[in-house]
């Protein structure tokens, strides 16, 4: 099967382990990315937070590029990229925006694309056939599914599981062979969009979370966004020493423990380029 | 006077908006959007009263609330809302009408100077520079506080990153930035003061 894909910024930046972990679990399930090649950034939290117009125009633009290069079907494994897309697809509903939207980005924004988060790609290949291949089933695993904000909001939006409590990641999870916990925190927001701006805000949050799920008993959080990867793994160490005490979790992305379980190494998956690895 | 200006826009309405404004009438006041927001325990304004002070048409303080750029944009306000007032969106009506009128809360400069400069960056190249984003960041805070330190502040993560094959010297650029651009002029915010 081959899928148009949309990495966005994050992928090709110092999110390239993801990458990586995408096209070498993907492809251990048949599954080729086609990238679109003239692909923009979709605005991320600068472009909502500042300018509302454009946060709709630059997905727009995105859209209507691989619309026009035939995609019928666009993975965007960055949440904030896809719920950007999806955000486009549903202004196009509206014929004068949709219009609108067009002049503006000098394409013709059709809105019929399906745009898939990481968890829809996991379900399109089929759980029941990820349970086939699985040749090494992750049995010391417990892990805490992590969905971050907008992997289920805004709902009328992303139209993507229940968005208190969605439990799509589990059944992935739990189709491999590994256990996951009930907790607290799969909605919450880790912050990401504030990393570098206002830091005392995120490690509170990253903090939170990751003892929130040491507290139910998981061993590992799993997540489907670069960005919450990036907060919850490389900042772990500063949340250790903002809160005085050691937490260790490792942090995987989904497609990492779909890897293992397949039989793909952890350096083919790039788990050994997280900073937070198995004690 | 500015603000006499913005009082004039009728209060279930916000200044900036594309398609259409959005409505504050709708909101009786049951604080679940506070209740629900990670970050409410940091605002000077909680996000219930930030929509209070739409509806009454009190831009000047709205605008000027360091509440409005603490937000992290997570949607857990809008989604839960019993009437469907997207208080997220409220947010950003909100920062945007702000920054054009140069209303931002001075106290979160850092959170302002980094989003103006990640959109610079990305009309720029098209796709985001990470190294250019964070030397630009750094740089601007430096300059605007004198917090020297700043500048070094996190720079042990850069060879753990370089590592880890993390740091690209040279990425990746759109290939047409022109209409990037383009893009950038037609969505000029229309309403500066």
């Amino acid at each position: 099967m081959n899928i148009g894909y949309y990495p966005g910024c994050a992928l090709h930046g110092s999110s390239n382990d993801y990458e990586q972990s995408l096209r070498a679990c993907l492809g251990a399930l048949d599954v080729q990315l086609d990238e679109m090649k003239d692909w923009i950034c979709c605005g991320a939290t600068a472009a909502h937070s500042l300018n509302h117009k454009l946060s709709l125009a630059l997905p727009a633009r995105n859209l209507a590029v691989a619309e026009r290069d035939g995609f019928k079907q666009l993975f965007a494994p960055c949440p904030l990229c896809s719920m950007q897309l999806l955000k486009a697809k549903k202004a196009a509903g509206d014929e004068r925006v949709r219009k609108e939207l067009s002049e503006i980005v000098e394409a013709d924004l059709r809105g019929e694309s399906e745009v898939l988060n990481l968890i829809q790609m996991f379900e399109k290949i089929g759980v029941a056939r990820l349970k086939s291949a699985v040749k090494a089933p992750p049995k010391s695993i417990t892990a805490a599914c992590y969905y971050g904000c907008l992997l289920t909001r805004p709902p009328d939006v992303v139209h993507f599981d229940d968005f208190e409590q969605p439990t799509s990641m589990e059944t992935i999870v739990a189709a491999l062979g590994a256990k996951t916990v009930e907790w607290n925190y799969k909605t919450e927001c880790c912050g990401a969009g504030m990393t570098m701006s206002n830091e005392d805000i995120v490690l509170e949050l990253a903090h939170k979370i990751l003892s929130n799920a040491a507290e139910h008993g998981a061993n590992c959080l799993v997540v489907a966004c670069p960005m919450c990867h990036v907060n919850l793994d490389m900042k772990q160490a500063a949340v250790e020493r903002r809160f005085g005490k050691k937490l260790g979790m490792v942090v995987y992305y989904l497609s990492d423990l779909v890897g293992l379980a397949l039989g793909l190494s952890a350096e083919q998956l790039s788990i050994n380029r997280h900073f937070v690895t198995q004690a | 006077m500015e603000n006499q200006a913005l009082g004039q826009v009728p209060s279930e309405h916000l200044p900036v908006h594309f398609p259409s404004p959005i409505q504050v009438a709708n909101c009786y006041q049951c604080g679940k959007c506070t209740a629900g927001c990670p970050v409410a325990m940091h605002m000077d304004v909680a996000p219930n009263q930030v929509v209070r002070l739409a509806q009454l048409g009190e831009w000047e303080k709205a605008l000027r609330s360091r509440a409005i750029w603490e937000c992290v944009g997570c949607q857990t306000c809008s989604t839960r809302c019993p009437k469907e007032v997207d208080c997220a969106g409220v947010m950003d009506a909100l920062r945007e009408a702000s920054l054009a009128r140069g209303m931002a809360a001075p106290e979160r400069f850092s959170v302002v100077a980094f989003q103006k400069i990640f959109l610079e960056n990305i009309r720029r190249n098209g796709r985001l520079n990470e190294l250019e984003l964070i030397g630009h960041f750094k740089l601007d805070v430096v300059l605007h506080t004198g917090r020297i330190p700043f500048l070094f502040k996190d720079a042990g993560l850069a060879p753990q990153l370089g590592k880890r094959k993390k740091l690209h010297l040279i990425p990746g650029k759109a290939r047409d930035r022109g209409v990037v651009n383009r893009i950038f002029e037609r969505c000029a915010s229309e309403r500066k003061p």
